[in-house]
């Protein structure tokens, strides 16, 4: 396939000429090898002609093909280790592929460690010209921007100060004005733009979307669903060197959660083998989850929650024994593990009394995930009333992770959502 | 072709990175620049204080009580610009290998920012030294317009081997151990602390085929006895030069590409 589309280049290139713009990068059937050779002289003879073979090769990335239109934004997605560095590395050029080709049309900035050749005791500006210089630009081309770094980055005064004085911070908001001082043909952006303070991300965020409405194309490398579901047009999906699916950032992201959960669950089976329970989870046992799960209004099991989004928690409840009262709670604790919030039906004034062995049942609790953006996890418990405190049927720790993204809300921050309407009186 | 295309695109990195490097050596001293003179004045001022007036060591054919002095620092000049090329190029694929990972630019940047800065370095010396050559009543001729010439061939020589071994550093990292050593070694069998006609006349030719010897007799030839250095000694040490810069350019491009896995 590689072949036939050599020959078409010619011919293919005068027809998108004249109708659709030819893509800013197109990967062609790359692929990388690590070669290892039993001594490392053999490596130095074989520049010299002699040819050995390797005694070993290792592949990290294989028959990858794909290509970026101008203006697309195309989220890379993959567990450690798929080999998504390796490509972003062969992209921007300090790797070399070892099989197949990379066409770029235009300058690539790639936001990948920001501050990265900073020199501690240089200030802010000459750090700046100096990895402006890096990325090939001469002073005269620096002059000409220097005076919009220093705007964008904000730094005031210090921007003439060592950057050895900066707090870290600072030193990222002069990096990424340094980077994208410039309008690039292709951005990468990895996660490093998690960075710094909410201010400066918007800031940056919004610099992004303006270079991507000027023709800019995105290339986002994240674990983040919500970066890959909010930012990207498309999707690929990397694993262990191969592209496994190229689609819809939902296609993508969905098929990469059906790949971990198959890697989660086959791991709880063998936490079961060995115990025959996961550990997570305490109590007497008396009452038992069977099985829980969040779903939204529709009755659809989700795992990605909207903020303000009306969501149902569902709890299959199993009774072992005859117990007179059961209180049935959740706690919702952020990445940190801190309680966000935590109820159960004896606060809400609800009482299951009377329950009786080998009953089983669902506890439904309807809430609004009035609750910032980020990734939470669901604690439940099955235990007495106040005044047996010390019955703890079974308590489970992460029975249910979930996501919570801002869809249609306008951006705020913290971990609370409350909707804010905002007047002036003059 | 590219590569030259390349290295003049970069040429603002280049030159501010040599920038750089003076700037943060010198960065948070209150003398800053000033120690760039005072530092080769010293090491001149030891050599000829120490070796000239306490061991009153005399140079047959030169009329000064310094003449050893003298004679030192002019070859301690060629040497030591060829020392810190090779030295620095050695290790600048491995030193700066993070950089290398990360960002895109020619590599061949690097040993050219190292023979720049190591340029300027020799430069400052010279004028200490011929700082301290005037104090001591000894005047330079015209003869100074070959330096030129000799640093040209003691550049070559060094970025080649330094070049040539710096790659294959980045694959067997004993090699970065290896040559400081040979370097000591390799300082005593040139003629910069001793007279090639101190030498047995059996061993001479064996001097001679270290390319060093001829060099540093050329900035003798030049500083000390004020004649044109000695061609025929000059053209071996230019051969291997222009054979090593080869070499080190022919390996470059076939293990550019190689080199980033390695780091």
């Amino acid at each position: 396939m590689p072949n036939s589309k050599l020959t078409l280049t010619n011919l293919e290139f005068k027809i998108e000429n004249s109708a659709l713009p030819s893509p800013v990068l197109e990967v062609t059937n790359i692929g990388k090898a690590y070669r290892n050779y039993g001594s490392e002289l053999w490596r130095i003879l074989s520049w010299f002609g002699l040819r050995f073979k390797p005694v070993h090769e290792t592949w990290t990335l294989q028959n990858i093909s794909f290509s970026i239109a101008p203006g697309e934004a195309i989220g890379v997605v993959g567990q450690n280790g798929a080999g998504k560095s390796t490509l972003l590395k062969i992209i921007t050029g300090t790797l070399k592929p070892s099989t197949g080709s990379v066409t770029v049309r235009g300058k690539i900035a790639a936001i990948l460690e920001l501050g990265m050749g900073f020199h501690p005791d240089l200030t802010g500006r000459q750090n700046a010209y100096h990895s402006a210089g890096l990325m090939g630009y001469t002073s005269t081309q620096i002059d000409a921007v220097i005076d919009q770094i220093e705007a964008f980055a904000e730094v005031g005064e210090y921007f003439d100060q060592p950057v050895r004085t900066y707090s870290s911070g600072m030193q990222m908001r002069v990096a990424f004005a340094t980077v994208t001082a410039y309008r690039p043909e292709i951005l990468i952006v990895d996660e490093a733009l998690s960075v710094g303070d909410a201010y400066f991300q918007h800031k940056s965020f919004d610099r992004i979307r303006q270079f991507q409405s000027e023709g800019t194309s995105l290339l986002f490398v994240s674990h983040d669903k919500g970066v890959i579901l909010s930012l990207c047009d498309r999707a690929i999906l990397l694993e262990r060197g191969h592209i496994l699916k190229d689609g819809s950032p939902e296609e993508t992201m969905d098929y990469y959660n059906a790949l971990i959960a198959e890697k989660e669950n086959s791991t709880i089976r063998q936490e079961k083998l060995a115990d025959g329970k996961v550990q997570t989870i305490s109590g007497t046992g008396e009452a038992t989850i069977e099985e829980s799960g969040l779903y939204n209004s529709i009755g659809e099991k989700v795992e990605l929650i909207g903020v303000g989004d009306p969501v149902e928690l569902r709890i299959k409840i199993k009774m072992y024994q005859d117990i007179p009262e059961l209180v049935v709670g959740y706690m919702i604790r952020d990445r940190l593990g801190q309680p966000i919030f935590g109820t159960n039906t004896q606060y809400l004034n609800y009482s299951f009394t009377s329950l009786t062995s080998a009953e089983s049942f669902e506890c439904i609790f309807n809430f609004v995930a009035n609750i910032g953006v980020g990734s939470y996890s669901l604690s439940l418990a099955l235990h007495g009333t106040h005044s047996h405190v010390l019955a703890n049927y079974e308590w489970k720790d992460n029975a249910l992770m979930f996501e919570v993204i801002n869809i249609d809300k306008n951006i705020f921050v913290g971990t609370s959502w409350l909707p804010t309407e905002v007047k002036v009186v003059r | 072709m590219n590569q030259l295309k390349a290295i003049w695109a970069y040429r603002y990195f280049i030159i501010s990175s040599i920038k750089t490097e003076f700037r943060s050596r010198f960065a948070r001293s209150s003398l800053g620049g000033v120690w760039m003179v005072l530092h080769p004045l010293a090491q001149v001022a030891i050599y000829a204080l120490v070796l000239s007036a306490v061991l009153a060591a005399k140079l047959p054919g030169i009329d000064n009580q310094y003449a050893y002095a003298i004679y030192l620092m002019a070859g301690t000049l060629g040497w030591s610009l060829f020392a810190e090329v090779f030295g620095r190029s050695l290790g600048v694929f491995v030193d700066n290998g993070n950089l290398l990972k990360k960002m895109a630019f020619p590599k061949i940047a690097l040993p050219l920012i190292v023979t720049g800065s190591a340029l300027v370095n020799n430069l400052l010396l010279f004028g200490a030294v011929l700082v301290v050559f005037g104090i001591l009543g000894h005047m330079p001729t015209l003869m100074l317009l070959w330096l030129p010439v000799l640093i040209a061939v003691t550049l070559a020589l060094a970025l080649g081997l330094g070049l040539a071994l710096g790659i294959i550093n980045v694959f067997m990292r004993d090699i970065g151990q290896i040559v400081p050593i040979i370097l000591q070694f390799w300082f005593w069998l040139t003629p910069v602390v001793y007279v090639s006609t101190m030498i047995p006349e059996k061993y001479h030719a064996l001097l001679m085929l270290n390319p060093m010897s001829g060099i540093v007799m050329g900035y003798q030839n030049i500083l000390v006895y004020n004649k044109a250095p000695d061609i025929s000694t000059l053209l071996y040490p230019a051969t291997i030069a222009i054979v090593a810069l080869s070499l080190a350019l022919f390996m470059y491009f076939r293990a550019n590409e190689e080199m980033a896995d390695a780091l």
